[in-house]
C-alpha cells in the first residue's frame, strides 16, 4: 500500500497529513508507506500511489492520478481521516 | 516537544491580539514576524502571498488555523514559526475552516529537517483546549507559558 500526502508546498499540510494518516493507519493495524510531497512531486510519484491524500482546493489538480483521491478538511481530525481513509481502503 | 517549538518561535516572532482586516495582512502579519526574528527575508513573505493567490485558502488547515508557508528557498534563513493571534476573526475563503483566529507562519530550510517541529507543532494545534486559551492570550509570555 502506498498513500501520498499532497500540498502545495510539500513542507507544510502535507507533513502534517503524513503524521495524522500514519497516526490513524497504526490504530486500523494497515502497514502502508506514507510519502509527503508539493504538487510537482506529487504529479511524478502521485500515479504509482493506491492513495492520495490532500485537502479539497487541491483534489482539481490531483484529479487524472489512478489512485483513490481522499480530501481532508481539517488535518488535525483524526476522526475525519480514520472515516475517509477507511472507506477507501474497503 | 514544546522545546522545540520555543526555539522554533525566536523573539519577535509571536504577537498577540493582532489586528488585519483580510487574509493579505493576516499572512503578511505572519511574515513580518518571520523577518523580525531573522528566520527569513522579506522576500519569504511575498512567496507566502503568492502561494496563497495559486493555490487558495488550503492553508487553513483547521477550524480557525492557518499554516502560512512558501516553499523552501533562499528566502528562509533558518527554519522557525511564528504566531499571529487576530483580535477579529478573517476570512480566508476556506469552505470548511473560515474564519481564521490563529495564523502560523512556517519557514523550513528544506523538506525534510522539520519534521520533529511539525509534530510538535501538531500536538499543540490538535489540542483545542490550548489553541482556545492560545486565542486568549493577552501578551506573548503568556503565549510562551502555554508552549512549555
Amino acid at each position: 500500500m502506498k498513500i501520498i500526502a499532497v500540498c502545495g508546498m510539500g513542507i507544510g499540510t502535507s507533513v502534517l497529513l503524513k503524521m495524522n494518516a500514519e497516526k490513524v493507519l497504526d490504530i486500523l493495524g494497515v502497514s502502508a508507506e506514507v510519502q509527503a510531497a508539493d504538487i510537482s512531486r506529487a504529479k511524478v510519484d502521485g500515479p504509482s500511489a493506491d492513495i492520495i491524500l490532500t485537502t479539497p482546493e487541491l483534489v482539481y489538480q490531483l484529479e487524472k492520478m489512478p489512485g483513490k483521491i481522499v480530501a481532508i478538511e481539517h488535518v488535525f481530525d483524526l476522526v475525519e481521516i480514520r472515516e475517509k481513509l477507511s472507506a477507501a481502503l474497503s | 516537544m514544546s522545546e522545540l517549538l520555543n526555539q522554533a518561535l525566536a523573539e519577535g516572532s509571536i504577537s498577540v491580539r493582532a489586528i488585519a482586516s483580510n487574509w493579505k495582512q493576516a499572512i503578511e502579519l505572519a511574515g513580518d514576524a518571520l523577518v523580525t526574528s531573522q528566520r527569513t527575508t522579506t522576500q519569504y513573505t511575498v512567496a507566502m502571498v503568492k502561494a496563497f493567490e495559486d493555490l487558495g485558502p488550503y492553508m487553513v488547515i483547521a477550524p480557525g488555523i492557518a499554516l502560512a508557508h512558501a516553499k523552501p528557498s533562499e528566502a528562509v534563513l533558518g527554519t522557525g514559526l511564528s504566531l499571529i493571534t487576530l483580535t477579529e476573526p478573517v476570512v480566508f475563503g476556506s469552505e470548511a475552516n473560515d474564519p481564521v483566529r490563529l495564523v502560523i507562519g512556517l519557514a523550513a530550510v528544506d523538506h525534510d529537517s522539520h519534521i520533529d517541529l511539525m509534530a510538535a507543532l501538531s500536538d499543540l494545534l490538535m489540542d483545542v483546549m490550548k489553541v482556545n486559551m492560545l486565542l486568549q492570550a493577552e501578551n506573548v509570555e503568556q503565549v510562551r507559558d502555554l508552549l512549555r
